[in-house]
């Protein structure tokens, strides 16, 4: 893709860094305290902010308001104090994905849901000898992602939004996430040796445990059947691929959550002052709605940001996914993005925690205010 | 002094510049981005010690560095005694003890990691001989993790304590073993009264590296575990990178760092000032003995 810009545009040469998801973050980070390169990944929200006070951000506001209304109202999570500060160029959305075959041996015949509905086929997935539940507990986030949706099924959006607005959740709803966390921990449906399991990396991550079919489900995000067929040989993709399922985070019963809120982001990019002109030319070019089909196609993405490419989706679990996210009411930032980077990590920590059996739901809750008073 | 020049401003300019900075910025509430307008004077300081965290990765350390002077150095000698005595295949066994140390920290991590795997290679060694009723998450159980972790540091690190014992035992003249052996000592006698006493410096210099080592170590627990589950195998080090990088607070990471810093220096000078004086008396001068 950079080669076809490069085409058509001559004079900007596009170099391809591929760096790993964990080490980009510290490698943006240091680059920006020098020269940072002319455009970098960028997932929006807190850390943009927090990368924002360099200086070195470019405002892209002018740069791409003719064209950045294709990208929908989502694009304003890479939105700060009212500038551009980068561009997405696809949508994530949360939920969990399943192996239908896994589903089907356990007697499963409906996802689940509810939580309870949930718990049910938990039961019916162990009776069966499979591990129900994969989660990469080593990583972290991917454990704030369940209590980053129980909150959502707990609290009224406008309370979440003040709460990440201030960094801190001091509403008691917070706290009845953390009991509906308990809840799911207490009953024991993960992997073995889940608090080491990484998300990513290798057959033993919980996208490993789902795609060699050790574990039936897990809740990531929708990068995860490109995930899942990365860790396999290329003969099984085509058939995990068809076994794939996806169902929506499950409701649970007297929150004040809205129904239709889901958790996710995007990727984007965020172009340095150096060259923000080349680099918005080349954001254009990227989002625009050919460039982001052969995207989809190629699975480098699964949801473009560009609703004009959408159309472009063939695979029928993806294709479900994406009407789950245009049904959405809100698609909130995970939370730690969308929070100062060192609050949205004190509150991974203290999730990450509580899986391993120390805190207590009040201190998730504390975190974020504790970890942005310091 | 002009000879000296080149390597004094690298020095400088590379060791002592650096030291000076951080402690200045470890003054600091800082982002890593912006100027340093948020000065806290020693809060960052109090901050860490009152971090349960950080004193649980302090601890950490310290059984690691105990672990290694009470099993690794045992370990070590009792291998370097027998490496150095006439056997068959002896070159072959050094090798073998040898070559892990020639790994990078970041393959040995990763290998591990794969052995270690739940139903891994490792489990299923432990059910072939019949402990299969000790195999736990070695690294998702919060009681066993650090042990699992010294265990790997251990692999990798006793090719090194080994070589430098064998090179120590070398240094020993045969003479004096033929000596005790023809005044009737025991082999047992000969290696308890007269080949560990002339070993000592070699160790002493052993554990000084071995402590330093202990204080800062970073690759194997990070790649492993990232300090978890919960903090239960972080270290100085992981926390160091996990609150400066991780979390975009230079400030505190610096102050942590100074931290460090100052554990290593002090050690290191104590342990110069009352252990290795006699080892290096003579050889240096009069100000850094």
């Amino acid at each position: 893709m950079a080669d076809d810009f490069h085409a058509a545009h001559p004079n900007v040469t596009i170099q391809v860094q591929p760096i790993q998801n964990e080490s980009i973050k510290t490698k943006v980070q240091v680059a920006l305290q020098g020269t940072p390169p002319d455009i970098f990944q960028q997932w929006g929200g807190g850390a943009e902010a927090v990368q924002a006070q360099s200086g070195k951000l470019a405002d892209l506001t002018q740069l791409t308001s003719s064209w950045i209304g294709d990208l929908g109202k989502s694009a304003s999570g890479w939105a700060n104090d009212g500038k551009q500060l980068g561009i997405p160029y696809d949508y994530h959305v949360v939920g969990f994905w399943y192996r239908t075959d896994l589903f089907t041996k356990a007697g499963i015949t409906t996802p689940p849901t509810t939580l309870d509905e949930l718990l049910a086929d938990v039961t019916k997935l162990k009776a069966a000898g499979i591990a129900p539940i994969a989660v990469g507990g080593k990583d972290k986030w991917p454990d704030a992602f369940y209590w980053d949706n129980f909150v959502l099924k707990e609290c009224p959006k406008a309370t979440i939004t003040a709460g990440i607005a201030a960094a801190k959740f001091a509403d008691p709803c917070f706290t009845k996430a953390g009991d509906d966390l308990k809840k799911l921990l207490d009953a024991k449906h993960f992997n073995t040796g889940f608090l080491a399991t990484p998300a990513q990396q290798g057959a033993g991550s919980s996208a490993g445990l789902v795609a060699n079919g050790k574990a039936a489900m897990e809740l990531q995000g929708d990068w995860e059947i490109p995930t899942i067929l990365g860790l396999l040989p290329k003969d099984q993709q085509a058939t995990v691929e068809g076994q794939m399922g996806f169902f929506p985070f499950p409701s649970i019963t007297g929150g004040q959550g809205e129904p239709g809120a889901a958790l996710g982001g995007g990727d984007g990019f965020s172009c340095s002052t150096k060259a923000p002109d080349a680099c918005a030319a080349f954001l254009q070019f990227m989002t625009s709605a050919p460039v982001q089909s052969e995207l989809v196609k190629a699975n480098a993405i699964s949801i473009p940001s560009n609703g004009k490419a959408t159309s472009a989706i063939t695979d029928p679990t993806l294709q479900k996914v994406l009407t789950y996210l245009q049904g959405v009411s809100y698609n909130q930032l995970y939370f730690d993005q969308a929070l100062p980077t060192n609050v949205g990590n004190a509150v991974n920590d203290a999730v990450s925690n509580f899986f391993a059996g120390q805190g207590s739901p009040q201190d998730i809750a504390d975190a974020a205010g504790k970890a942005a008073g310091q | 002094m002009l000879l000296l020049g080149p390597a004094l401003t690298l020095f400088v300019g590379f060791v002592l510049v650096p030291i000076a900075v951080a402690i200045y910025y470890s003054f600091y509430k800082w982002s890593g981005f912006g100027p340093l307008n948020h000065p806290v004077g020693l809060g960052n300081y109090r901050r860490a010690f009152a971090d349960t965290v950080f004193l649980h990765a302090i601890q950490h350390n310290v059984t690691i560095a105990l672990l290694s002077l009470l099993l690794q150095l045992p370990l070590s000698i009792g291998l370097a005694l027998l490496l150095n005595r006439q056997l068959r295949g002896r070159g072959f066994l050094r090798l073998v003890v040898f070559a892990p140390y020639v790994l990078s920290e970041a393959v040995t991590a990763v290998m591990w990691l794969m052995l270690l795997q739940p139903d891994g290679f490792v489990d299923q060694v432990f059910k072939h001989v019949g402990l299969g009723s000790l195999v736990t998450t070695w690294l998702a159980n919060t009681h066993v993790v650090l042990y699992t972790l010294f265990v790997v540091i251990t692999w990798k690190y006793i090719g090194f304590g080994v070589i430098l014992l064998l090179a120590g035992l070398q240094g020993i003249p045969t003479e004096l073993r033929e000596a005790s052996a023809l005044d009737g000592a025991s082999p047992w006698q000969t290696t308890r009264r007269v080949v560990l006493p002339l070993l000592g410096p070699t160790i002493r210099i052993w554990i000084f590296l071995s402590m330093i080592g202990s204080l800062q170590i970073f690759d194997i627990p990070w790649i492993m575990t990232l300090g978890g589950p919960a903090g239960a195998s972080t270290t100085m080090s992981t926390y160091l990178i996990d609150k400066g990088f991780q979390s975009y607070e230079f400030g505190y990471g610096s102050a942590v760092a100074v931290i460090l810093f100052i554990f290593c220096f002090v050690f290191a000078l104590l342990y110069q000032r009352f252990a290795l004086r006699r080892d290096t008396a003579g050889s240096l001068t009069r100000m850094v003995s």
